[in-house]
């Protein structure tokens, strides 16, 4: 049973979709001073371990407590309001650059990640999680007999 | 009572990798700068600066935000997508002569600065009575 050479890498390939959100954020750096602030909030980074993965997202002003991070199968949502530093009619604004309000975000994740084996920390307003993949997920080595 | 040195805008890169600095950029971080009873209050998202690395400068009537980052990338781990970039941030602000230079606060926690400039007891309006001749 041969099947087409294409369909099955691109099936095998967890990260492609991430490759491919990479390429977009190139894209939206070139030419663009402003790069930093994306369409999505807020903007995450991906590192790949063997059987994990890292997220790492910048949250200035938020604590530890404001975030609300869940993790399902290939998921994670990130959700979370920026407090309200000055209200009131005494309040003259003359600049507002900061984010505010609240924000949501689900990313795909390129494989299943244990929700028990999940390390969140949050520190000087960059939130970093560390993703295990579940041990019955793990690609598994086949060993070759000779015969 | 705070003027910007610098071009105006958010997050833009002030610095590319002209000298030989750890990180490749700088930025100026976003802020928010806002006036309430006698004082006015500057933040400055910088995430990422620990609070050691933060530091705020006054000379004469500048007043100049720098934080320095600690690039952070996990052993191990190859990059697979990067939606922002890590940098170091600068941003300067001319003060008027309102400020009470003595007398100026500066807050740092979960990565975002805190300053708050009182207005000088000279600058405060003052009644000035008038004699009758």
């Amino acid at each position: 049973m041969l099947q087409s050479t294409i369909a099955p890498f691109r099936a095998f390939d967890p990260f492609a979709d991430m490759r491919r959100m990479q390429s977009e954020m190139n894209q939206l750096f070139n030419g663009f001073g402003m790069a930093q602030r994306s369409q999505v909030h807020p903007a995450v980074n991906f590192w790949a371990g063997q059987d994990s993965i890292v997220l790492t997202a910048e949250l200035p002003g938020l604590s530890e407590d404001d975030i609300e991070l869940t993790v399902k199968d290939t998921t994670a949502v990130l959700r979370g309001s920026y407090p309200e530093h000055a209200s009131g009619e005494d309040v003259t604004w003359r600049r507002r650059e900061r984010p505010s309000g609240a924000f949501s975000r689900t990313v795909e994740l390129p494989f299943r990640v244990d929700p028990e084996k999940v390390d969140a920390r949050f520190k000087n307003g960059v939130l970093t999680v560390e993703m295990q993949r579940p041990d019955d997920d793990k690609p598994k080595r086949i060993q070759i007999k000779a015969s | 009572m705070a003027q910007e040195m610098t071009a105006q805008g958010g997050r833009e890169v002030t610095r590319g990798d002209t000298d030989n600095s750890r990180t490749a950029m700088t930025f100026m971080p976003a802020v928010d700068i806002f006036e309430q009873g006698d004082a006015t209050v500057i933040l400055a998202d910088m995430p990422g600066v620990a609070p050691e690395d933060m530091d705020v400068t006054l000379e004469r009537q500048v007043l100049t935000l720098r934080g320095q980052v600690r690039p952070h990338a996990p052993d191990g781990y190859r990059r697979i997508a990067s939606e922002y970039r890590e940098g170091d941030y600068e941003r300067a602000f001319t003060l008027s002569d309102e400020v009470d230079q003595d007398k100026i606060k500066a807050d740092f926690k979960h990565g975002v600065l805190r300053l708050e400039l009182p207005r000088a007891a000279e600058a405060k309006p003052k009644k000035i009575s008038i004699k009758a001749a």
